[in-house]
């Protein structure tokens, strides 16, 4: 009896089936198209001026005006920023993965009173927001005669990013096997050795992980740029964009043609890191 | 016996050796964090019992009065509820769509990962922008007005962000289309780690789908979601970039969060002293929700994750 009801459910399973997947395409679909339209809107935003842009808000450009992005791309200030924005992740993601693979290569694989504790005070920084601490970080970085200068972002931009970089190496850094120590050791290869010589080839995958994670983090960051810069010419695209916003507040196509061009590296980026990225987020979230 | 000796003296020149690596090895990480992270934190509590704009030598100690202040300012207490209203919206709106995503995209179909990468794509998109881009799009005249107006709703049309009462709903929508895809890589990749098998069992023994979710998915999924949840508490309560670009706090206040209220005292009016106090209730705030989540719901995780990390 049981099985008749079983053989009429099974019947009418590829109708049932076939409306399911329509309607998760047509859901999946409709939330795609609500990423992608303000991005869109960006991009040919730029091609417009703006009595099209007030005009006609939604319809395609008409003529295609390039002056927008052609402006952007022959000032000098664009490329600067693009520039600084390049050299202060580049400092800060060097900094803070080898910093970090340093202090998680001991606490994975070295026993020492005191060591939980000390790595519980690297993860509770998870918790410390730039945002708590960003007044007394400009007085330090003031002091330390860092104000106006690349180094006082990339500074605190790698040491806010040593909790989660340290959270992710540390497992990785357990699972390569001692024996692998030892033989290096026998060798004639120092602790130092082993750890530049073997270890870190060894876990290039984790390091490529934590670096595009912190490229990220840099690349995107606002607060710091937004206290510790003043001259423009230190300016990140974050700050640029923001200024031109205001700066041009009438001639919104000006706009969104600065913010399409200061997206694209990013976009790029994400296009090759995409799956890194996945993987390490999941690897530190799903375990912790 | 010289073997004997000679094996000692490596021993202890070893254990020397130890500790000279665990030192060395640690110096660089833990004097950037000392200096950059918790050293400002310790300031920032120092400089929240003075009265001080930043340049002035920090004499006139003032005791709890910047605190007794930021209490009792309904501008602040604004803030607070702002913060409040974002978690919620998150926990009751945002992980739940996340989590729906993330049980479609479980399974294999066409176009999967084209639509994880457009899904995922806004979290390497900056705040800045984000916020620049929303807010043009929804000011009058930008794209969400003609798109209203050609579908013949131009009715429906109204300067959300430039409303108090409808500010904060339009970040949340803003703040959400920014960071959804985030929380549902988080529970896919949660998703995938669960075996298959289970959900057959489940339909071996005449589950539906929706029970097979409820009894068997959404369960195992627990820890995931609980991390997701608490990234998404912190995140919230955290929050300044997205609301400073996109409305400076504003319309009168009605979109100001802990941050921005701090940011706009300690930068716009040097305050520093009052912006102090009110960053360590932020603080104090964020931590003991830190602490009571982790010591009331994700408990077993952390021993789980304990082990991992110490085994």
């Amino acid at each position: 009896m049981s099985t008749t009801r079983r053989s009429q459910r099974l019947e009418a399973e590829p109708l049932r089936r076939g409306l399911a997947a329509v309607a998760r395409y047509g859901l999946l679909l409709s939330v795609a198209a609500i990423i992608i339209i303000p991005v869109g809107y960006a991009v040919i935003g730029g091609f417009k001026d703006s009595a099209q842009l007030t005009t006609d808000p939604i319809g395609l450009p008409n003529p295609w005006v390039t002056s927008n992005y052609t402006d952007v791309l022959a000032s000098d200030s664009f490329w600067r920023q693009l520039l600084n924005s390049v050299l202060i992740a580049a400092m800060s993601t060097f900094l803070v993965a080898l910093f970090s693979a340093l202090a998680a290569f001991v606490f994975a694989r070295r026993v020492f009173p005191g060591r939980e504790v000390l790595f519980t005070l690297f993860t509770l920084g998870l918790l410390f927001p730039a945002a708590v601490a960003i007044l007394p970080l400009f007085i330090l970085v003031r002091d330390l005669g860092l104000y106006d200068n690349p180094l006082g972002i990339a500074l605190p931009e790698a040491a806010f990013g040593l909790p989660l970089t340290i959270l992710v190496l540390r497992p990785f850094f357990h699972s390569i096997p001692t024996e692998l120590e030892d033989a290096a050791s026998i060798d004639g290869c120092g602790q130092f050795g082993f750890f530049w010589r073997v270890l870190l080839p060894l876990s290039r995958p984790a390091l490529a992980t934590v670096a595009l994670l912190a490229i990220v983090f840099s690349w995107n960051q606002f607060l710091l740029p937004l206290v510790m810069l003043s001259s423009e010419a230190n300016w990140t695209l974050p700050l640029g964009v923001t200024n031109y916003s205001t700066q041009f507040t009438t001639d919104t196509a000006r706009i969104l043609a600065y913010t399409t061009l200061a997206l694209i590296p990013a976009l790029i980026f994400y296009v090759f890191a995409e799956r890194q990225l996945v993987g390490g987020l999941t690897s530190g979230a799903v375990k912790g | 016996m010289t073997a004997a000796l000679q094996s000692g003296a490596r021993t202890r020149r070893r254990a020397v050796g130890a500790w000279a690596t665990i030192g060395l090895f640690m110096l660089p990480a833990l004097s950037l964090y000392v200096l950059f992270v918790l050293l400002p934190i310790a300031q920032a509590v120092r400089f929240s019992f003075f009265k001080w704009n930043g340049l002035a030598p920090l004499t006139e100690f003032v005791g709890l009065a910047n605190y007794e202040r930021a209490l009792a300012d309904p501008v602040f207490i604004g803030a607070v509820s702002h913060n409040v209203l974002i978690v919620v919206l998150s926990l009751a709106l945002q992980i739940p769509f996340a989590l729906g995503l993330a049980l479609m995209l479980n399974r294999r179909f066409r176009g999967r990962a084209a639509l994880r990468l457009v899904f995922f794509a806004p979290y390497v998109i900056a705040e800045v922008i984000t916020g620049v881009v929303w807010s043009l799009l929804l000011q009058p005249g930008g794209l969400a007005e003609g798109a209203l107006e050609a579908f013949g709703l131009g009715s429906l049309y109204h300067p959300w962000l430039a409303d108090p009462s409808t500010v904060m709903l339009a970040l949340f929508v803003i703040i959400s289309w920014k960071y959804f895809g985030f929380h549902m890589i988080l529970l896919l990749a949660g998703l995938q780690g669960i075996p298959r098998e289970l959900d057959e069992a489940a339909a071996m023994d005449g589950a539906s789908r929706r029970q097979a979710i409820r009894y068997v998915t959404l369960p195992l999924l627990g820890p995931t979601l609980r991390v997701s949840v608490f990234l998404s508490i912190i995140g919230a309560l955290q929050l300044f970039d997205l609301v400073w670009v996109t409305t400076g706090g504003g319309p009168v206040n009605a979109s100001n969060t802990m941050a921005t209220y701090m940011f706009d005292w300690g930068f716009r009016r040097f305050q520093l002293g009052y912006g102090s106090a009110v960053a360590v209730i932020l603080f104090i705030l964020a931590l003991v929700v830190a602490l009571a989540y982790q010591r009331f719901v994700m408990r077993r995780d952390i021993e789980g994750a304990v082990t991992i990390y110490g085994g």
